[in-house]
């Protein structure tokens, strides 16, 4: 399908821009134990910060503490935007808590595993947009979130289900497009949701899920309920005017909602410096007014403690944040091929391996004596029991009967 | 994708034939570019702009962010002002967020300004079921489209119209929409090398007949012409004429035929309620209803959005059993 191109400026500029995405990346990871503050010239951005939120002075490299309500002028040339800090919290999070992230992740790793391959051996139609890599960021966010708090996710939204708590087999029956699956067959990986477990639905338009977040924090806020809703989108999806619509009702409304960015680097088959002329989402964050906040995507901790502060933020009356995750899809835009891909080069690929969330976790759960690496062999096994034990209850699920399809079109009283 | 010159007759699938198309109005039309998502380097999603950056280069093929908002204003402002854009959207169901652009813009503009502007704006994009891709990316929306005054919309069914109608449509000086058909993609037929315009606005007997008229829309002409050869065997003779343009509509050729066969089977894709062949049946009562010996049918999707399992899409999209099924219904078989 795609065509070898030659190399043109853009594509050259587009290396270099990448080249300066890794490298901040690693600075992130850096400074992970420290605020960086942001800068800002604009007066009005000032006074704005001012009246709602704190700010930070100083250049980029001083460490700014952010009081807790106090509210400090800015004197920052980019907007309030931090990068979050990493394991810098003194009450660290419990063992049950590292444990159930852990296994939040290797769950949507291995169902995307075997749904990739399901779906290349044919047994899935349609499109499957695969999550591997990005776990860290569904199970960071989702760790701080119980079935009352709403989330939209995108068309690549098996993991956000899994983190949730979706089941495997009505997953696999969705997929499958069986009518045990969980919207009956008729939604497909692209539109797969829980609303028991406040998932809104993956969505097959990019872009399509931040307005309904919005939406929903508007519910929570409108209800007086303390709930929250999170808005992922991808690096692509933030160049959408729906986004940009979302984002600006939700910081005018101070709506409990959390907009999380999962920069991974490209939309479909274009780099991120052939789609924007920005390095970092969450730059956006001050044109909206609200904070942002850039983390380590691949570090579970990481996006655990950035969300955590988010979500708090948005629990307590705060308002939104911008919490850009910088990640990686391993896999190719639409089901597994990951590599000798013409828009990336393996060795990117590779350098991204090597940050893998789930190994890395691995190692210090392993480390810090929370499990042992025969437990944790073990837990892999059972979930790849639970999972074929899925395919299978789906593979036997029958099909959604002719007069299912003018079901539920509409609401019907009594039906 | 530099194919080899080979003698003709040349058969090319429908991908190829609109990337045909493309190249040969950025060939013959300067003031012409080409932008969409993925356009550019990787060729678009269908395959169908492959080897188009390497020819014309990234000033005139070009990547964009994922905006339909912003790719649609691009084509209304470009074409109002010099440029001859074609515009890829990805997806017909992306409509969504772009139809301000589309809706109030783009088919209004030149009205509202009393003449002063023209807009040579092509857009394509891709209709259709069929794939398992659901709700939001297989709907067949022309009828969105063609109730706008100062649209055009047309419907190339195979390969030859689909590089005929992409470059009639960018030589025409209105926006034009050419809704093509992911199905069809590898359908394969005799192709021109030379550039060459289908007319918009006229419809085309794709198999003479007697005994009743189909009017089809898209790949739906497919369907037709298979149950055409299907009630062969049971002693019926339909005629099947390919819409080819749903704005304008060819009323003419459609009544002509109604006239000879007293009889009338529109058969879309798109849901049946407020979908084009409401529009169509209206047309021919009001310009044949003497000529008619049976009540004009159609055979359309039922009102439901796309499903996404196999079993009920299977059922959910018209076929040529279901069309069998109608004319024998129509003619009281
Ligand atoms: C409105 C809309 N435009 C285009 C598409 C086609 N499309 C599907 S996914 C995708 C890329 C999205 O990129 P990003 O938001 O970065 O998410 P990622 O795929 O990287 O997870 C595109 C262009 C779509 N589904 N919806
Ligand atoms: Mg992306």
């Amino acid at each position: 399908m795609a065509q070898a191109k030659k190399k043109t400026a853009a594509k050259k500029a587009a290396a270099k821009k990448t080249a300066t995405r890794s490298t901040k990346k690693s600075v992130v990871k850096k400074s992970a134990t420290k605020k960086v503050a942001a800068k800002s010239t604009k007066k009005s951005v000032v006074k704005k910060s001012a009246a709602k939120k704190v700010a930070a002075k100083s250049t980029k490299k001083s460490v700014v503490k952010k009081p807790a309500a106090k509210k400090v002028a800015a004197k920052a040339r980019k907007a309030p935007r931090t990068v979050a800090k990493k394991g810098a919290s003194n009450k660290g999070p419990s063992n049950a808590t590292l444990k159930a992230m852990h296994l939040k992740m290797l769950r949507i790793r291995r169902f995307e595993e075997r749904a990739g391959k399901l779906m290349e051996d044919g047994k899935v139609p349609g499109a499957l947009h695969l999550y591997v890599g990005q776990e860290a960021v569904a199970s960071g966010v989702m760790q701080h979130l119980s079935n009352e708090d709403w989330i939209t996710s995108t068309h690549r939204g098996h993991g956000h289900l899994v983190a949730k708590g979706g089941e495997f087999k009505p997953m696999f029956a969705e997929l499958f497009g069986r009518s045990t699956g969980y919207c009956n067959g008729k939604g497909g990986s692209m539109h797969i949701s829980n609303m028991d477990l406040g998932m809104l639905g993956a969505n097959g338009i990019v872009g399509g899920g931040p307005p309904i977040a919005m939406g929903a924090a508007f519910s929570n806020q409108f209800k007086g309920n303390k709930n929250v809703s999170i808005a992922f989108f991808g690096d692509g999806a933030s160049n959408e005017g729906s986004v940009h619509e979302a984002a600006n009702m939700a910081a005018l409304y101070k709506l409990p909602c959390v907009f999380v960015c999962e920069n991974n680097g490209y939309g479909e088959y274009t780099p991120q410096a052939d789609h924007q002329a920005i390095v970092d989402v969450a730059d956006r964050a001050s044109g909206y007014g609200m904070p942002g906040v850039i983390c380590d995507g691949m570090d579970v901790m990481a996006v655990y403690e950035a969300a955590g502060e988010a979500i708090e933020r948005a629990r307590s009356g705060g308002g939104p944040t911008l919490l850009e995750c910088k990640t990686y899809r391993y896999y190719d835009h639409v089901g597994i091929r990951g590599m000798g891909l013409t828009y990336r080069t393996d060795e990117e690929v590779e350098a991204w391996k090597k940050k893998d969330a789930i190994n890395s976790f691995e190692k210090r759960l392993i480390q810090l004596g929370v499990m042992s690496r025969k437990q944790l062999d073990a837990l892999d096994a059972a979930i790849g029991e639970e999972l074929e034990e899925a395919i299978q209850y789906a593979s036997d699920s029958p099909y959604p009967t002719p007069d299912q399809l003018l079901e539920d079109v509409y609401y019907v009283k009594g039906a | 994708m530099s194919e080899a010159k080979k003698p003709e007759p040349r058969v090319l699938p429908y991908v190829l034939a609109i990337n045909e198309g493309i190249r040969t109005v950025l060939r013959e039309q300067d003031d012409s570019f080409l932008a969409g998502e993925d356009v550019a380097a990787a060729g678009s999603v269908y395959g169908y702009c492959g080897g188009l950056l390497d020819e014309f280069g990234s000033r005139r093929v070009i990547d964009t962010p994922i905006s339909e908002k912003g790719i649609m204003g691009l084509g209304v402002g470009a074409s109002a002002t010099g440029c001859r854009p074609i515009i890829d959207l990805m997806f017909m169901d992306f409509l969504g967020e772009c139809m301000d652009e589309v809706a109030n813009q783009m088919a209004k503009m030149r009205f509202m300004f009393g003449g002063k502007a023209t807009l040579p704006v092509t857009v394509l994009t891709m209709g259709g079921a069929g794939g398992g891709m659901a709700a939001q990316h297989s709907q067949s929306l022309e009828a969105w489209l063609a109730h706008l005054p100062g649209m055009k919309v047309v419907m190339p069914s195979d390969a030859y119209d689909a590089k005929g109608m992409i470059i009639a449509a960018a030589r025409d000086d209105n926006p034009v929409f050419v809704v093509l058909n992911k199905q069809s993609l590898a359908m394969s037929m005799e192709v021109p090398e030379e550039s060459y315009e289908v007319p918009i606005g006229e419809a085309v007997v794709r198999k003479q007949g007697t005994d009743l008229t189909i009017v089809a829309f898209g790949r739906m002409v497919h369907e037709a012409l298979d149950a055409a050869e299907q009630l062969k065997d049971v002693g019926l003779n339909v005629e099947v004429i390919d819409a080819r343009s749903v704005q304008p509509f060819d009323t003419a050729t459609v009544v002509a035929s109604i006239k000879k066969t007293h009889r009338a089977l529109i058969v879309h894709e798109a849901v049946k309620f407020g979908g084009i062949g409401g529009e169509i049946s209206a047309q021919i009562q009001e310009e044949a209803f003497d000529y008619l010996d049976a009540p004009i049918m159609r055979v359309a999707a039922p009102f439901s959005p796309v499903p996404f399992s196999p079993a009920l899409e299977k059922l959910y999209i018209p076929n040529a059993a279901g069309i069998v099924t109608k004319v024998k219904e129509t003619l009281g078989l």
